[in-house]
């Protein structure tokens, strides 16, 4: 019991904190599992990447250097390449990525053009691929063998910076368009009626409203772009020749040189940009108010048949770009020889190297306990910080956040550090399924959390206190309301996590062990060791599962809005008993 | 706090009572205080609440009233102060074992869940059976006349109903104290002074404890037994609802409830007599001020008498009409006093009006009984 003494009314100094509450069972579980969300992002998250702060200033037989490692990468200028290397490539394919899909997003939301669904549907099939495979596709077509290069004599020179950058574009389009696709789509037509009215042009309306309505969005999209392009691994590893970038230079160190120290400090100087863009992304967002209040009326697209037209031949031309490199990764696999010899055959779906469907079935419960295990802990930790307010919970969506800024290839290091070290109580995850999951579950950890966070903070911030007023307990309430509301929103966050377990490379590359290979880093060995056909069958294959789990997925999410229609919108027919 | 508290036999709890033999009262705070970071929310706030009341905590927004019933419900934590219930203290207590029922502003009903599911959803956690709880819902609900709506989810309701579904909810554990969080403010007019009356017979018929947090004086005024009058964290006043209005305890209570006529003067060196300017002005005997001292007289509209009421009268001032406000059952009147005179609300009823023949600009005589006109010490601006 920690009841304060009965103070003397009046006179008494107002002590600074609030009297304590007795410990009943309730706030125990509530402490309890604040403090094992607290363990996991610690053990996970915190002190790996502490580890990789700290090898990188030991040398590799683990005596203390200081900042040697630095001064050793900085005073090697191939290595040192990598960071120019890595940032103007990171930047061209951000400004590439952000301006087609802008154009492309802008078409799907501003007009009434006909396929619109199906454009929409084309540009998202860049997401059920690893990113190697747009790079191995991009060199079937234009590299020195390419059918491109073949057809017209034209070698674009596609190792190298250019090929990182087609590839990455091509990667990255579909994040860029989702997000601009919902900053377009939320118009004010009240601004755009005012513009109208107040007689002006249509440049004008699109350079004072449309483009200041959309500005957090074009700033999100080009900062969620620029990191995924400055951490992936597989494009660059694919198609990146002697260009050598900081995601492919970690790999090097490791796999390459096994100089451990190194592969620290490259991923400590990785770190930098990638968190700075996530700094100056949170303070950006910060600023965001709402531009579309809840008496906005949602624009309707006008009729401007010229605008129309051209921004479909702009829409068929890029979705004929994707589904031709969709066509040549299927055609590739099913071909006796690309591209010598078009004659069809199965024998690439053999798999008699390395991977096959042991890979491919490793992919699959990997992804799906990942999904599993990971909307469990982003939801539960997502409700522990939003909603059992507790001091620690500050801290703790800080930490949440912090992931999204991680490399993976940092994240994938840094397991290696923590739980290879001989004696460490985590080593006997090493070299397990187990691992694998835990390092995509933390890998896309901060998307889901904020997935989560959102539609709790919709949620009535009194419902916990009326549980409780009732005397039911908040775990109860957490299940019978809590989650039932936030469903469509679960359903959501374990897809994401599903398909990203499924495609992911750079996370799991450090990672994997005999018994435990996954497809994509099969399609990186395969295409390594010049099997490159037995490496597009294995992504045809990763495409065709993600293509199926997210049919699976929108029938169930049909289902649940199907059943959470009846209270969600206010109809007046009444529901028959049940 | 010495009201008289109702005489009730049964109590459970140890009799610590504040009144002395009498039964303890059903909530009881004692110097309450409460700090958000820097900002003091509460201030050495003590009151008590008898069984079977229902008290309102009025006050402007940002007064705490808010922060203080949370700190009942045991939803925030108080940095000094004892919360007692019944006689126990529940200060070290969490929501759960304080025994109450609360209604939220938003009023918080579970969307997922029907209506009949909402109020049940505190007896599941008690284990009663199931026929049990079946016919306590219906009991609640027919209670609140939403029998028909049992299985209708929350947002198939009007706001009103939604309202009562949350009542019903919070009294179907049959709590001892019942806390209303600004519960009528999110519905419309009409259906809030509907409510405000059917509300007000529920408690009556319950006998429930009732604490309701409000910004609405009149709400305040017709629902309460007792209002507390909060201001800036500290009680201003607590009293009846006619207390209240005829006897504000300061120029804040007075200016907050109801509406009052403030004029500046000074005292004058005979004891009851004020000046405002040339003019010399008869008040209620007021103690305590000396000759020469800044204070305000108050007087209601409706206390103002006009024409022939204030022929002969004390107090009495000439002045123009200088507008007509019609507002149903009375006229408001703005009354600008001769020379430099006060100018003044008067309030007259329908027929006083129709008689005088009043409009814009019309000469009229008023008076200002001294009997009601007040006096506070503090200057109207100082607050």
């Amino acid at each position: 019991m920690t009841v304060a003494p009965g103070p003397p009314a009046g006179a008494a100094a107002m002590p600074g904190r609030a009297l304590g509450r007795r410990l009943d069972t309730e706030r125990v579980a509530g402490h309890v599992l604040v403090g094992l969300f607290g363990l996991f992002l610690y053990v996970f998250l915190v002190w790996p990447m502490a580890q990789v702060l700290w090898r990188s200033l030991l040398d590799n037989d683990g005596r203390f250097i200081g900042p040697a490692n630095y001064v050793r990468y900085f005073a090697t200028p191939a290595i040192a390449a990598s960071i120019t290397n890595s940032l103007s490539v990171s930047l061209a394919a951000m400004v590439i990525t952000v301006s087609l899909a802008f154009v492309y997003a802008y078409a799907l939301t501003r007009t009434r053009m006909p396929g619109r669904g199906v454009f929409r549907v084309v540009a998202m099939l860049p997401i059920f691929a690893p990113s190697l495979v747009s790079a191995i596709a991009f060199v079937y077509a234009f590299g020195n063998n390419g059918i491109v290069t073949r057809w017209t004599g034209v070698n674009i020179g596609i190792y190298g910076a250019k090929g990182i950058v087609l590839a990455e574009v091509f990667y990255c389009f579909p994040h860029a368009m989702l997000i601009l696709v919902a900053a377009l789509g939320a118009a004010d037509a009240r601004l755009y009626d005012a513009a109208v009215a107040l007689g002006a042009s249509r440049l004008k309306i699109f350079l004072t409203v449309t483009l200041p309505g959309v500005k957090y969005g074009l700033m999100s999209a080009c900062f969620v772009v620029f990191t995924l392009v400055i951490t992936d691994f597989g494009v660059p590893k694919v198609v990146g020749g002697k260009f050598s970038v900081m995601a492919t230079e970690i790999y090097n160190q490791v796999i390459g040189q096994q100089n451990f120290t190194m592969g620290a400090t490259v991923s400590v100087v990785l770190l930098v940009p990638a968190l700075a863009a996530f700094v100056i992304d949170r303070m950006v967002q910060r600023r965001r108010y709402a531009l579309v209040g809840s008496a906005a009326r949602p624009l309707a697209p006008g009729r401007t048949p010229v605008a129309r037209s051209v921004l479909f031949g702009y829409c068929a031309l890029v979705a004929a770009c994707i589904v031709g490199i969709y066509v040549v990764v299927l055609v590739s696999s099913i071909v006796t020889r690309w591209p010598y010899d078009f004659a069809p055959t199965l024998k690439h779906y053999r798999f008699d190297s390395i991977g096959g469907y042991t890979a491919l079935a490793n992919s699959v419960w990997v992804a799906a306990l990942t999904a599993v295990a990971g909307t469990a802990i982003t939801f539960a930790g997502a409700y522990l910080v939003e909603k059992r307010r507790t001091a620690a919970g500050a801290v703790l969506y800080v930490l949440s956040l912090l992931p999204v800024a991680v490399p993976g290839m940092v994240l994938g290091l840094a397991y290696i550090f923590v739980f290879n070290a001989p004696g460490s109580v985590l080593n006997p995850l090493y070299g397990t399924l187990a691992i694998l999951v835990i390092s995509n579950l933390v890998h896309y950890f901060t998307v889901p959390f904020l997935t989560a966070t959102t539609a709790l903070r919709q949620m009535d911030a009194e419902f916990e206190n009326v549980s409780a007023s009732l005397g039911v307990p908040f775990y109860r309430t957490f299940w019978r309301v809590t989650v039932p509301i936030a469903l469509p929103s679960i359903v959501g966050i374990s897809m994401y996590f599903f398909l990203n377990g499924m495609v992911t490379l750079s996370a799991v590359v450090f990672l994997v062990a005999p018994g435990t290979e996954l497809a994509a880093v099969a399609v990186l060995l395969l295409d390594d060791a010049g099997e490159t056909a037995q490496a597009t069958a294995t992504s045809v294959l990763i495409i065709a599962i993600g293509l199926l789990v997210r049919l699976v997925y929108w029938a169930l999410l049909r289902g649940v809005t199907r059943r959470t229609q009846a209270w969600a919108t206010s109809t007046q027919e009444p529901t028959p008993a049940r | 706090m010495g009201e008289a508290l109702p005489e009730v036999t049964g109590a459970t709890e140890d009799r610590r009572g504040l009144g002395g033999g009498a039964r303890p009262a059903a909530v009881a705070l004692e110097g309450i205080a409460k700090t958000f970071g820097t900002v003091t929310a509460l201030r050495d706030v003590s009151l008590s609440v008898a069984e079977g009341e229902f008290v309102c905590f009025l006050g402007p927004s940002g007064c705490g009233k808010t922060t203080l019933l949370r700190i009942v419900a045991g939803l925030e934590r108080q940095n000094a102060g004892v919360v007692r219930m019944a006689g126990r203290d529940v200060s070290g207590l969490p929501p759960s074992q304080r025994d109450y029922g609360i209604v939220f502003q938003s009023y918080a009903l579970f969307p997922n869940l029907t209506v009949a599911r909402n109020v049940a959803y505190g007896l599941e956690a008690r284990r009663r059976g199931r026929r049990q709880t079946e016919a306590r819902v219906d009991e609640l609900l027919d209670l609140v006349r939403l029998r028909a709506h049992k299985q209708r989810y929350p947002a198939q309701l009007s706001g009103g109903e939604q309202q009562r579904v949350a009542l019903a909810r919070a009294l179907a554990p049959s709590p001892s104290l019942l806390l209303l969080d600004e519960p009528l403010s999110a519905l419309d007019a009409r259906v809030r002074l509907a409510l405000r009356q059917e509300m007000k017979a529920l408690q009556r018929r319950l006998g429930i404890t009732t604490i309701m947090v409000t910004h609405d004086q009149e709400e305040a005024l017709t629902m309460a037994d007792r209002i507390v009058v909060m201001n800036h964290g500290v009680v201003e006043q607590i009293g009846t609802p006619a207390e209240i209005y005829r006897e504000p305890s300061s120029l804040f209570v007075a200016r907050f409830v109801g509406h009052m006529n403030l004029l500046e003067a000074v005292a004058d060196a005979r004891p009851g007599w004020a000046r405002l300017g040339a003019l010399a002005l008869r008040h209620r005997p007021a103690p305590g001020t000396r000759a020469g001292d800044a204070i305000t007289l108050g007087i209601r509209p409706e206390q103002v008498r006009v024409g022939a009421a204030a022929r002969e009268a004390d107090n009495r001032l000439v002045g123009r009409v200088t507008s007509v406000q019609f507002q149903g059952a009375f006229t408001r009147l703005g009354v600008q006093a001769a020379g430099d005179g006060p100018s003044l609300a008067c309030d007259l009823a329908a027929g006083a009006l129709a008689e005088l023949e009043i409009e814009e600009g019309t000469e009229l005589a008023v008076a200002l009984a001294p009997d009601a006109l007040r006096v506070f010490v503090a200057p109207p601006a100082g607050g």
